[in-house]
């Protein structure tokens, strides 16, 4: 009997498959584009919340820790939640898709920005200290004294996040925005099957996940050498 | 040259300096001695504000650079620094670390900023490294390259915080050599050292610190040959 329903199960993800595999490939596309737009927003955004809290001014600083411990310590589905009520409520009429990634992105602005505040902090305060005594203002020293420096521990870290907001996005389906998790909801919803996809997904997830952590320890180490 | 006035600077409780007057003029070479913790490195860190002072200020040529307002950048260009872990930039070129500042400060053509910088290689012999990462050179070299960074801004006080401490012993000559070089053109130095023949040699006049103030001033041979106060006679007789 356990053999029977095996081969069902073997049979019915061929199926799925074949009839889903172009709704699959939408669900990868989705799902790295909202963990690109997630990271290179949040990227921009968290230098800016990062220097915030660095700042010597109480108030920002203040302003830039607050930010960063109101994301990091509420669950991110509740956040998501809170944004796609919240903005047509402030008059913003976004699609799903769009207000979903303003949620990620704020998100992920909170992760990046401490990522970015220890890559800062990793650097010697002594070159700091020789690139001000030449002269060099407060931003140009960050610019093209620290932060070139900070890269070698920004770099993986940002990579790394990007991989944990492939599988961070999968909330986002819950407000159907295409991802690979709204390919496991839509195939559920049509064919009533439920394991078949999401094995397919999870494989998906696990690969897609394991071959780009294995890539960014890869590359840090060649970055350290 | 240098004026600083009723100089005090805290840490939280802590009172590292208390009240120092004194002046540097121009061309003259000073030396800061004294014992660990006395505030030597605080002093000098206070003439280019890499320390605020808590009170009293500092006339440059004599302008108050301790006043609000003041654009301390530019002050900066000219003082230069050198540090006791020489802090070059390990992400640039030997030479990129020499031009970034005249470049990006003094907006000096990039021609131009090239050219004196292998000036300055080959006049401390490091010619042949313009193109290497400093992670290839000894510490020796880190510490001549640190020196023609901060001269390549033209500066015109050098002030530096036992440059040759981090040096294995048999580099210390070739960094008091460059040292010694500086000194003969003629431009204002203060050096906080650990080296008392080197001190002896190069100043003209000796700062003896001691918790927090200026506790002797004077000339070489009267801080070395006769000096009044305790403390310093008791310092020198465990350094010499
Ligand atoms: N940023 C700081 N925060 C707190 N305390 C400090 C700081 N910088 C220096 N101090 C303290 O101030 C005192 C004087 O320090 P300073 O570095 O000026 O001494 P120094 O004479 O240069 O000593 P050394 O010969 O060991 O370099 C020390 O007790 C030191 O611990
Ligand atoms: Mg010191």
């Amino acid at each position: 009997m356990g053999t029977a329903m095996e081969s069902t199960m073997a049979g019915n993800i061929m199926r799925v498959l074949k009839d889903y595999s172009g709704l699959f490939v939408q669900g990868i596309g989705f799902t790295l584009l909202l963990a690109f737009i997630a990271v290179t927003f949040g990227t921009i955004f968290g230098t800016f919340v990062a220097l915030l809290k660095m700042s010597s001014n109480k108030i920002a600083s203040f302003i830039g820790t607050a930010y960063i411990e109101l994301f990091r310590n509420t669950p991110l589905l509740l956040q998501l939640y809170i944004f796609m009520f919240l903005l047509p409520e402030i008059g913003i009429n976004l699609s799903p898709f769009a207000a979903v990634s303003v949620g990620l992105v704020l998100n992920t602005t909170a992760y990046i920005s401490e990522i970015i505040r220890s890559g800062i902090q990793s650097v010697d305060h002594g070159q700091t200290e020789a690139a001000r005594s030449l002269g060099l203002s407060h931003v140009q020293t960050l610019r093209m004294v620290v932060l070139p420096q900070a890269m070698k521990n920004i770099l993986p870290a940002l990579a790394n996040e990007f991989v944990t907001d492939i599988k961070e996005t999968s909330l986002a389906s819950t407000f159907f925005v295409g991802d690979l998790m709204t390919t496991y909801r839509t195939i559920n919803g049509a064919t009533f099957l439920t394991l078949e996809p999401l094995f397919i997904a999870g494989v998906i997830y696990f690969v897609l996940s394991f071959t780009l952590s294995k890539l960014v320890a890869y590359l840090e180490r060649r970055l350290r050498a | 040259m240098i004026k600083f006035e009723h100089i005090s600077k805290r840490f939280g409780s802590l009172e590292v300096l208390k009240d120092v007057t004194q002046q540097v003029s121009q061309n003259e070479i000073v030396s800061l001695i004294g014992p660990s913790g006395s505030g030597k490195s605080t002093l000098l860190r206070c003439m280019n504000l890499l320390e605020v002072p808590s009170s009293g200020r500092i006339l440059f040529k004599g302008e108050d650079i301790t006043a609000k307002g003041v654009n301390i950048n530019t002050h900066r260009q000219k003082m230069g620094m050198v540090f006791q872990h020489f802090n070059v930039f390990p992400h640039m070129t030997v030479e990129k670390n020499i031009t970034m500042a005249p470049v990006n400060v003094k907006k000096m053509d990039k021609e131009k900023a090239h050219i004196k910088a292998m000036e300055l290689l080959d006049r401390v012999g490091l010619k042949d490294k313009a193109d290497v990462k400093p992670v290839k050179l000894s510490g020796g070299q880190k510490q001549r390259l640190a020196i023609v960074r901060a001269m390549a801004m033209e500066p015109e006080v050098m002030l530096f915080d036992e440059p040759t401490s981090a040096l294995d012993p048999e580099m210390v000559g070739e960094v008091l050599e460059v040292i010694k070089d500086l000194a003969k053109t003629g431009m204002t130095m203060m050096i906080v050292t650990h080296e008392m023949g080197f001190a002896k040699e190069i100043s003209d006049r000796v700062f003896f610190m001691n918790n927090g103030v200026i506790a002797e001033a004077g000339t070489p041979g009267k801080i070395f040959e006769e000096p009044d106060n305790d403390r310093l006679k008791e310092f020198l007789s465990k350094v010499l």
